[in-house]
């Protein structure tokens, strides 16, 4: 059912190593709290989809356990959220929290919706 | 530093850490949430349905990385350790899949607790990492 630990781990790594990697380049190129929202969506779109495809244990953790999962981040996002209740006030922090949360859920749906169509 | 490719390596050999750590974190207390319930729910991957392991993964990761942000002079560190292991170590991507997996009105209290926790840890570890420097 499962892969060996040791290959589950290394799945994982690799997979967060390349999901950390590209989470620091869309920062390079758009910059604070916009870029935790697109890549919180964008990587929820993509684990909605692969959740939804008939892929093995071996895709789901390599990309979903480990691409996905580093690619997004809760820590940027609750520490932002934090540093812009205290810089803009709370209200501007409700809307950074909100919006993360409506982008990454439709993101999500779309993503295993469209996969679901396609292939079913 | 941070676009250099040395700045990219310490970014994914962090996020190589941080992945399997949360991956560690979720397998551990799935094992300990089997333990504890009697029927005990069919485990996805290993992982837990219930969403335990991310929620924890994500609070233990929200402190750390605002005492890190708050405390950490370095660039090296600061890309190693929060860009690269911290942010790996927690997931938005899971939280949502897990609050989806859930359903309606667990999915939203699932919602509600992992946003009031994450941002108290997240707000302390600003506060103890702010007070300690000075």
């Amino acid at each position: 059912m499962t892969a060996a630990p040791l290959v589950a781990t290394a799945l994982v790594g690799l997979g967060g190593a390349l999901g950390a990697a590209s989470r620091h380049a869309v920062g390079l190129r758009v910059g604070g709290r916009r870029s935790v929202l697109l890549v919180n969506a964008l990587g929820s779109f993509a684990l909605g989809a692969v959740s939804a495809a008939p892929v093995g244990p071996t895709a789901t953790l390599l990309f979903g356990v480990g691409f996905c999962g580093a690619f997004t981040t809760f820590s940027s996002f609750a520490v932002g959220t934090v540093r812009a209740a205290s810089e803009t006030g709370t209200r501007a922090a409700a809307t950074v929290a909100a919006t993360n949360l409506g982008a990454a859920l439709a993101a999500f749906l779309f993503g295993s919706i469209l996969v679901g169509r396609t292939l079913g | 530093m941070e676009r250099t490719p040395y700045g990219f390596l310490l970014v994914a050999v962090g996020g190589f850490l941080g992945a399997v750590g949360r991956h560690a974190v979720d397998l551990g207390i799935a094992r300990v949430v089997a333990a504890t319930s009697s029927g005990g729910g069919p485990a996805i991957l290993g992982g837990t349905p219930t969403g335990t392991g991310t929620l924890v993964a994500n609070v233990a990761g929200s402190f750390a990385l605002g005492l890190l942000l708050t405390r950490a002079s370095s660039g090296r560190i600061r890309l190693l350790v929060g860009t690269g292991a911290l942010s790996s170590f927690t997931t938005y991507s899971t939280f949502v899949s897990d609050a989806v997996a859930l359903g309606t009105p667990a999915g939203a209290w699932y919602v509600a607790v992992s946003y009031a926790t994450g941002f108290a840890a997240a707000a302390v570890g600003l506060a103890v990492g702010g007070r300690q420097r000075r």
